[in-house]
């Protein structure tokens, strides 16, 4: 017996909120984007969790579309703040308050 | 069979202490390497819940590419210089709202039916698994082929505007 199905679920709701809470408190743009890998990789804990419990494989298939989908946004998400570190000079959302800049 | 769950423990506790420290630090770089280590006992801990393809893919694309293309952008953007400090004002209202989040799902998921199951170890083997994906879910598959190509069209392009969105602004001024 690995663990009870409860606390794997705690495990993943705690990454998920350490997540959460990185990007809502963080000011700057590349620790935004960290917390919402945090978020997906305790959503991936969890669809594990679930496909170990019921021994059917569909969780673990989302995880891998999860995984690409991580991928993806992180690569326009890096491109984005490139983009706009080029134009205002800066990683800071709270820089980003003017509309023509 | 108490070593895994000794194991299981010791797996959770070192992924929330490096995701604590990472979102923690100030210095982006430690925070993107405690982030690696975060990634490497979640690829450990997706092995010992019986997903071995899954434990090697946790590691090559998340702690490999994505933390990489990370460490890339902080270096080539900010290296150097210092963050701005962020007070310990900032933390207060999601920290807030985080621990309420945590206690609610606590006695949300002790309260309820069903959770208390012993989950016991299985594995899948990459074959099986490669097999059933590409047998029921290869229509999915082809669009996220397609959302990666996607994503690339969108970074060269956003990486290409730069340029001619700066001789605009220069004719514009």
């Amino acid at each position: 017996m690995i663990a009870s199905y409860n606390e794997l679920i705690l495990l993943s709701i705690f990454v998920f909120i350490l997540g959460a809470v990185c990007s809502a408190s963080r000011r700057n743009l590349i620790m935004i984007l960290v917390g919402v890998e945090i978020m997906l990789n305790a959503s991936g804990i969890a669809l594990i969790a679930g496909s170990l419990r019921w021994g059917i494989l569909d969780g673990q298939v989302f995880v891998i579309f999860i995984m690409a989908l991580a991928a993806a946004e992180v690569s326009v998400g890096l491109a984005l703040i490139i983009y706009s570190h080029k134009r205002t000079g800066s990683v800071n959302s709270d820089d980003y308050s003017r509309l023509r800049g | 069979m108490i070593s895994l769950r000794i194991i299981f423990y010791v797996l959770s506790v070192v992924i929330l202490t490096a995701t604590a420290m990472a979102i923690t630090r100030k210095n982006l770089v430690h925070a993107v390497l405690y982030l690696i280590q975060s990634f490497f006992a979640t690829a450990i801990l997706f092995y010992l819940l019986g997903a071995p393809l899954l434990a090697a893919l946790e590691v090559i694309i998340y702690a490999g590419a994505i933390m990489v293309l990370f460490l890339f952008i902080i270096m080539t953007l900010i290296a150097g210089e210092t963050q701005a400090g962020h007070g310990r004002r900032q933390w207060i209202f999601p920290g807030i709202l985080g621990v309420v989040s945590i206690l609610a799902a606590f006695f949300l998921i002790f309260e309820a039916p069903g959770t208390q199951t012993m989950v016991a170890p299985a594995m899948v083997r990459p074959l099986v698994f490669g097999e059933y994906i590409f047998s029921k879910y290869w229509l999915p598959v082809e669009i996220v082929s397609l959302l990666l190509f996607v994503a690339l069209a969108g970074a060269l392009y956003l990486g290409r505007y730069k340029s001619g969105g700066q001789v605009e602004t220069e004719v514009e001024q």
